[in-house]
């Protein structure tokens, strides 16, 4: 039996696969990977099939990607993943439709790596998709369905998304002091126009590699809008940084990115987000990771980051006006004294006070609402006030 | 003015106390009644028919069982004048056959001519009958609708010609008057050698469905399966009389079932055993009241309050008498066991009654009570009901009012009940089906009390539950509480209503743990059928990620899930409640029967699809077995269908 997991009689196979030949070389790190994570399919299959020929129960683990399995690394400050695995069984009612639909990415990603394509989370639900045999049954209903087992194949295998040959739709854009080399392109990244140039799903130093990085800092923004302001006030391009946005909660290519730039380059990031229980989440996953990706924080996150604004403070401090207040609701409120409660930060005095603040105004602020004083107001007194104040949380 | 003037012929002469007193009489009990004949049971030509079948049929089996007789009861009815119009009734003869001990010559007419004459009344023992009022009442009814008299066949001594009376009864004087009266060989061999015939000829109206002769006699047959009785009705009297001779066969499954032939209905006998003698017990003192109490103190032969308490009371033993007395005492009269009954007066009475009310006694005995039995009841509902499951459960005796008293309950379920309609609850007390009045009743109450929603029934608010459900009520008690002398409703006593919930949820505790066995392997089919679907998906990726042998992996994990789903299928044969006899029937704890068939899949519908389930062609083709059989039956042809039906090319390449 044992001989059947080291060896791949594909003459045996269903699906024929053209050995076509890859666009791109292969690297000796990524060739590595990709053999570690097909080794990890096979032995998730193989994990069956001796079940199977042992007359015993189909099972295997899934590391449980929850807030009660994700524990505070207070020394590194980032957050990690626990121990704690779910096993996922086949006679199990409940479990039988998703340990079928995670076998059938495992051989999709076993697919995708032995042709060395990648993939996108859609892609994936589709090259999944089929009726079953003599019912009515489709293997997956949506793709939100075959996401979540994506996601659960990724912990399960110990291999990241990327690592998997998929990725996701891309989201926020760069512009800004610094050359990227984005799969053999070189891009100049002062040259980008207005649009911007949009941060890839994945960022990956054998895809992206840096050059000429002049930067002094980089200024992550919150959304598009508030990028656009500080692009076409040429902000970047006066204070000598890198200008980031990332559509609300980043995502894993903007943190990659983010997380390269502080590591690689030592590059101070500052954040400015909205005054709300949102806005103070975005930094504390840039900052510390996520509870759905804590198995992947040691790579994204940025414990350095800083909390530029909008402060609660903001409000007097800047002389605005009541049209901007924007009432919190129970949602905020309950939300607010969660993110209060979390353990990085519960024991933090400065977001215990600003969070404390908030909930005293009773009311949150956008970044766009700078703008009722001025539509520059942002770019050319804000900021920069801020900045040379050291005025941030940290 | 008037009265002080006499006036000899006046025209209108005005009533004095004196001619009142003229027309001041004596009212005969059978007078009353024949005025009143409602409060008997005779309120109507229909029902007239069904009153005096019972009362015959009550009195034939009190009888035999009294002389330990297993009961042979024919019942017949002619039709001598159709009914003219629907409105009107028809005449009828009704005739009543047993196997009883015979009735000796000189007691004929006081029987079956005299109201409130019998052994029942002045006893408290557990008999069908009680006040002595029944057969005689169908007589007299008879009489006063037709003229005609009863005619009494009676056989006491097997050696001895039977003797052959016509009976008319004076209303006004209650006394029976003989009008013939002569030896004859005229009566059927009975299996005893002794027995009576009793025919009535009335005007009556003959119907069938509920309320009728005939569910009636369906009902007794179930609540005494150890009598056989012949039906004849109308309308196959007139067949071939061959009466009695070809017995009953078990079935294929060995059920002996009720049988309808071209010339009779026969409910067979179902087990050979009498209910047991019971005993005759005195009343208890919490049970009487102060004036029957007053009663005995005056008519008692006893003549010390000791000797008294011991032989007119149960359960007053020296210790309590001393207890009674010395609370009775006051500071002028004090009482003990020597106390002479001939100096005491009512108002002292009422204080040693009320003493004894306050008294701790312990409760009558109970070896006065026969109840059926969940043995008995389960073979009665066998026999009469055709259902799956069936559970019976008799409670421990209890008490009302001083009179010791029984509750036993069955249910049979599923099968071919209708399952869109109410249950349908049948009650009885002492042995006797109660068929009108059901909502008046106690027994009907507690059905409707008690939450059937938890064992997986539907039960509409404050109603009968709705399924295929037959639900039966027996009260066995010394002095069964009617409502009224028609004796067709059981009085609402709590303590009654509490003993018959009891037994409902015993019963229903079983149904419901059936029940939810059927929905599991219900689900658990479902469960089969997911973790199936899912098989061939897992092999053919296992093959495409390791190269393993499709089929190999598939037949195994099918082998698995079929395993897997298998043992929750057996489980329910191995809790110990469905282990079956050597028919395959009866459950180890004697009280569930369950009726697999192979007509129907194991896994069984739910409750309320039964409407549209088929019904089984016949009795013969359906073969009963234990469900076990059928369970693991089922589940191989499912393995063979499932082989065979695999799509094709599922195992190509």
């Amino acid at each position: 039996m044992a001989k059947r997991t080291t060896k791949k009689p594909s003459g045996k196979k269903t699906t024929k696969k053209a050995p076509s030949k890859s666009k791109r070389p292969v690297s000796a790190h990524r060739a590595e990977r990709d053999k570690a994570t097909s080794d990890a399919i096979n032995k998730l299959a193989t994990g069956v099939v001796k079940a199977a020929k042992a007359k015993a129960e189909p099972q295997f683990d899934v590391p449980t990607r929850a807030a009660s399995n994700t524990k505070w690394d207070k020394k590194a400050g980032i957050l990690r993943m626990g121990d704690a695995a779910n096993t996922r069984q086949l006679f199990n009612l409940g479990q039988a439709r998703k340990f079928m639909q995670t076998l059938l990415h495992s051989k999709g990603i076993g697919d995708l790596i032995e042709q060395n394509k990648t993939s996108s989370l859609r892609g994936m639900f589709y090259q999944g998709l089929h009726t079953i045999e003599g019912t009515k049954e489709k293997t997956f209903d949506d793709q939100t369905e075959s996401d979540s087992v994506l996601e659960d194949l990724e912990v399960a295998l110990g291999s990241l998304r990327e690592e998997l040959h998929i990725f996701a739709k891309k989201r926020g854009t760069m512009v800004g002091n610094i050359t990227v080399v984005d799969n053999g392109d070189e891009i100049n990244c002062r040259r980008m126009g207005t649009g911007g140039y949009a941060i890839p799903s994945i960022c990956e130093p054998d895809v992206i590699q840096f050059k000429d990085v002049k930067a002094d800092f980089v200024l992550h923004v919150e959304k598009d809008t508030v990028w656009q302001r500080f692009n076409e006030d040429r902000f970047w391009e006066q204070h000598n940084c890198i200008l980031t946005e990332g559509s609300g909660q980043p995502t894993r290519g903007v943190r990659r990115l983010l997380h390269r730039l502080n590591k690689e380059h030592n590059l101070p990031i500052y954040c400015l987000l909205d005054c709300d229980p949102w806005g103070h989440y975005i930094y504390s996953v840039i900052k510390q990771g996520s509870i759905s990706l804590a198995f992947e924080s040691e790579r994204l996150a940025i414990p350095s980051a800083k909390f530029l604004g909008i402060r609660a403070v903001d409000y007097q401090r800047c002389g605005l006006s009541d049209d901007v207040k924007i009432e919190l609701n129970d949602r905020d409120t309950t939300r607010a004294k969660q993110i209060a409660a979390y353990p990085w930060f519960k024991d933090d005095k400065q977001w215990q006070k600003e969070i404390k603040q908030m909930l005293a105004n009773g009311f949150k602020m956008e970044v766009e609402s700078l703008i009722t004083k001025d539509i520059s107001y942002v770019t050319e007194e804000y900021v920069p006030a801020r900045l040379k104040a050291k005025d941030w949380l940290g | 003015m008037a009265r002080t003037t006499k006036q000899p012929a006046a025209k209108k002469p005005r009533a004095t106390a004196e001619s009142m007193a003229a027309k001041q009489r004596d009212i005969s009990v059978s007078e009353f009644f024949a005025k009143n004949r409602h409060l008997l049971g005779f309120d109507n030509p229909r029902k007239a028919l069904l009153t005096t079948v019972k009362e015959a049929v009550d009195n034939a089996l009190d009888a035999c069982e009294e002389a330990s007789i297993l009961p042979d009861i024919e019942v017949r009815i002619e039709e001598l004048v159709a009914p003219p119009s629907v409105s009107k009734p028809g005449r009828y003869r009704v005739t009543i056959t047993d196997n009883g001990p015979g009735i000796v010559r000189r007691q004929v007419e006081n029987i079956f001519g005299r109201l409130l004459y019998g052994s029942k009344f002045h006893r408290l023992k557990m008999s069908r009958g009680q006040q002595g009022i029944g057969i005689s009442a169908a007589g007299m009814y008879g009489l006063m609708t037709t003229g005609k008299p009863m005619v009494i066949t009676t056989r006491p001594n097997k050696s001895k010609p039977a003797h052959h009376l016509e009976l008319a009864m004076d209303t006004s004087k209650n006394r029976p008057e003989v009008t013939v009266d002569a030896e004859t060989d005229d009566f059927p061999e009975t299996s005893s050698g002794t027995g009576t015939r009793v025919a009535i000829e009335m005007e009556a109206k003959f119907f069938r469905g509920k309320g009728s002769v005939e569910t009636y006699l369906e009902q007794t047959a179930i609540a005494n399966p150890h009598a056989e009785i012949t039906f004849v009705p109308p309308d196959k009297a007139r067949e071939d009389a061959e009466l009695a001779s070809d017995r009953p066969e078990a079935d294929d499954d060995g059920i002996v079932r009720t049988t309808e032939h071209a010339d009779r209905i026969l409910y067979p006998r179902a087990v050979s055993e009498l209910p047991p003698e019971t005993a005759e017990i005195k009343p208890h003192p919490y049970g009487v009241e102060l004036g029957s109490f007053l009663t005995k103190l005056k008519t008692s032969q006893e003549k010390q309050l000791a000797g008294f308490f011991k032989n007119e009371f149960c359960r007053v033993p020296p210790a309590a008498v001393k207890a009674i007395t010395e609370a009775a005492s006051t500071k002028g009269k004090s009482y003990s066991g020597q106390t002479w009954l001939k100096g005491l007066e009512t108002p002292d009475a009422e204080r040693l009654y009320k003493a004894l009310q306050n008294a701790k006694l312990r409760s009558p005995p109970t070896d006065c009570l026969a109840p059926i039995g969940v043995r008995t009841m389960l073979a009665g509902m066998l026999k009469g009901v055709k259902a799956e499951f069936y559970t019976a459960s008799t409670r421990d005796p209890s008490v009302y009012r001083g009179n010791p008293f029984q509750i036993e309950a069955a249910i049979a379920y599923g099968g071919d009940l209708p399952a869109d309609q109410s249950a349908r609850i049948i009650r009885f007390a002492n042995r006797v089906p109660l068929l009108y009045q059901q909502s008046a009743c106690s027994s009907f109450k507690s059905v409707t009390e008690t939450g059937w929603k938890n064992y997986g029934l539907q039960q509409p608010r404050g109603a009968a539950p709705v399924g295929p459900l037959v639900v039966m009520i027996h009260m066995a008690s010394v002095w069964v509480p009617f409502t009224s002398e028609s004796k067709e409703a059981i009085a609402d006593y709590d303590e009654i209503r509490k003993e018959m919930k009891l037994a409902l949820q015993e019963c229903g505790r079983k149904l419901g743990q059936y029940i939810r066995r059927r929905q599991r392997m219900k689900r658990e089919g479902q469960k089969r059928d997911v973790f199936e679907r899912y098989i061939g998906e897992i092999a053919r990726a296992c093959n495409a990620i390791t190269g393993s042998d499709i089929k190999e992996i598939h037949d195994l994990l099918l082998e698995q899930a079929q395993t897997k789903t298998e043992i929750a299928d057996a489980q329910l044969d191995e809790e110990g409640k469905f282990v079956k006899d050597e028919h395959g029937r009866l459950a180890k704890n004697d009280d569930v029967i369950i009726i697999g068939d192979d007509g129907k899949p194991a896994v069984a519908p739910e409750p309320d699809a039964g409407t549209n389930k088929p019904k089984p062609p016949s009795n013969k083709q359906t073969k009963r077995t234990a469900k076990k059989k059928v369970a693991k039956k089922v589940a191989k042809n499912a393995v063979k269908k499932r082989r065979t039906a695999k799509p094709a090319g599922l195992f190509e390449s």
